[in-house]
């Protein structure tokens, strides 16, 4: 099994050079540390930053410059600065190549949920539904399972919905996952130490299996 | 010349009246107009709308007016960091209006430029879209949504002229020019206040058109929410 950290590694793999990326908050955010030094792109901030660099030292620290998840960050060389309504142009008008956020659960046709529990936590959605909507290309950094072993890659979303057929892959502690046009997790490799037989018993979702499932490389 | 100083937040904010839609820049506690929600709190009107990306913390930004019973409807797109928001909203005590984030952004922006509606892609199929109009275009499904304006709007920025002209500074920009458009009032606190004719026009980023009130903002806190370092390797 991944621990967070081996999630956002899998994930670093998929990012290809000259993308534009936004990051959400948690496991995708951690995704940064892990681009290998050879691909070039630059991170959205749907804040209103295109360039986001590493954290500051403390005597950069600057109360005016944070990131999404309102972490405070430095700008790399060739940033620019812009309004909310510029930042959601770039994200609705189809400019950021690839959003990478976290989930609660993801069905079988791509449906995602990750900003409601009825009765119980009322967050807001953040910027999540415009990226959603948007984005040609959607990863999803998640657990498999909840906390009590029930499956998160289901048939039908049980909480309120973020958007509809939108996420194209799944990365989570126990494999990689795509989600087929035709609907259905393909399962396309586990992580170390987690059997086809394990993934198969925590997706509730219509599951592919091919012959050969190889574990992750890093 | 049309000057539109003003001494300070409570004289800016005095009008503001029970019920009065305001419309609060700042993303987190980025960019928030920290003076003129002190001022309100002192003031103490009740009864209050407000349109905000966020809610503040427990005692900072929004929070506070939160607190004190000052804010009967919150429109907003994430409202996490507010354990006291999150209280008064499960136990049906506030209103609230959550929306997506480019949705709100826009129809804030939709306000200031005189467009009532639009459609956008954000939140089809989901509870967002119930009771909205939608409509196909390019064989993917919109949402009708509409302008937002507000009776003040209350913004923050780095740099002012008497003029009203703006200049923000970083991620402290977020909801503000937006903001700035669409108040029928709006008041502008600022860092740093100079003459007409101090600032480049070039660099402007609100035109002064848009800016009624503007004073000199004092004792700025700019508070962090996440302290985020590099460790020095």
């Amino acid at each position: 099994m991944l621990d967070k950290i081996g999630i956002a590694k899998r994930i670093a793999k998929e990012i290809k050079d000259g993308s534009y990326i936004n990051l959400g908050i948690g496991i995708p955010t951690l995704v940064a540390n892990y681009i290998p030094e050879k691909i070039n792109v630059v991170l959205q901030s749907e804040n209103g930053l295109l360039g986001i660099g590493p954290f500051p030292s403390e005597e950069q620290v600057d109360a005016d410059l944070i990131n999404a998840g309102k972490q405070t960050v430095s700008m790399t060389p060739g940033s620019a600065l812009f309004s909310s309504a510029e930042s959601f142009a770039m994200i609705r008008g189809g400019h950021v190549d690839l959003t990478i956020l976290g989930a609660m659960e993801v069905s079988e046709n791509g449906d995602l949920a990750n900003w409601k529990i009825p009765g119980k936590m009322v967050k807001g959605m953040g910027g999540a539904m415009d990226l959603v909507a948007s984005a040609d290309n959607i990863i999803v950094a998640m657990q498999h399972t909840s906390r009590s072993g029930d499956s998160k890659l289901l048939k039908k979303c049980s909480l309120p919905i973020t958007g509809l057929s939108c996420v194209k892959k799944i990365v989570t502690n126990m494999a990689v996952l795509d989600i087929l046009p035709t609907g259905g997790f393909q399962l396309l490799e586990r992580a170390p130490g987690v059997s086809v037989d394990d993934i198969k018993a925590a997706t509730q979702g219509k599951l592919h299996v091919p012959d050969n499932v190889p574990e992750m490389t890093f | 010349m049309i000057d539109k100083v003003v001494d300070n937040a409570a004289t800016a904010i005095k009008d503001i009246h029970e019920n009065a839609v305001l419309m609060l820049g700042g993303f987190g506690l980025c960019g928030i107009p920290e003076n003129s929600i002190q001022a309100l709190l002192k003031q103490g009107t009740k009864g209050l709308t407000c349109i905000s990306n966020n809610a503040g913390v427990d005692d900072f930004g929004i929070g506070l007016l939160l607190k004190t019973r000052q804010v009967k409807k919150m429109i907003s797109s994430y409202v996490g960091e507010n354990a006291e928001f999150e209280r008064q909203l499960l136990a049906g005590e506030l209103e609230v209006d959550l929306l997506p984030q480019g949705t709100l952004a826009e129809r804030i922006r939709a306000g200031g430029a005189g467009i009532p509606a639009f459609y956008t892609p954000a939140g089809y199929g989901t509870e967002v879209a119930e009771g909205k109009e939608t409509r196909e275009f390019n064989g993917k499904m919109h949402l009708l949504e509409s302008w937002l304006l507000a009776d003040y709007s209350l913004v923050k920025a780095w740099k002012g002229d008497t003029e009203g002209n703006l200049i923000y500074k970083g991620t402290a920009r977020n909801f503000n020019p937006m903001m700035a458009a669409a108040g029928k009032i709006t008041i502008a606190e600022v860092e740093e206040l100079v003459p007409a004719g101090e600032l480049d026009p070039n660099t402007i980023h609100t035109p002064g058109i848009y800016v009624q009130r503007i004073f000199q903002g004092k004792a700025y806190e700019k508070r962090i929410e996440q302290r985020t370092v590099s460790s020095p390797s």
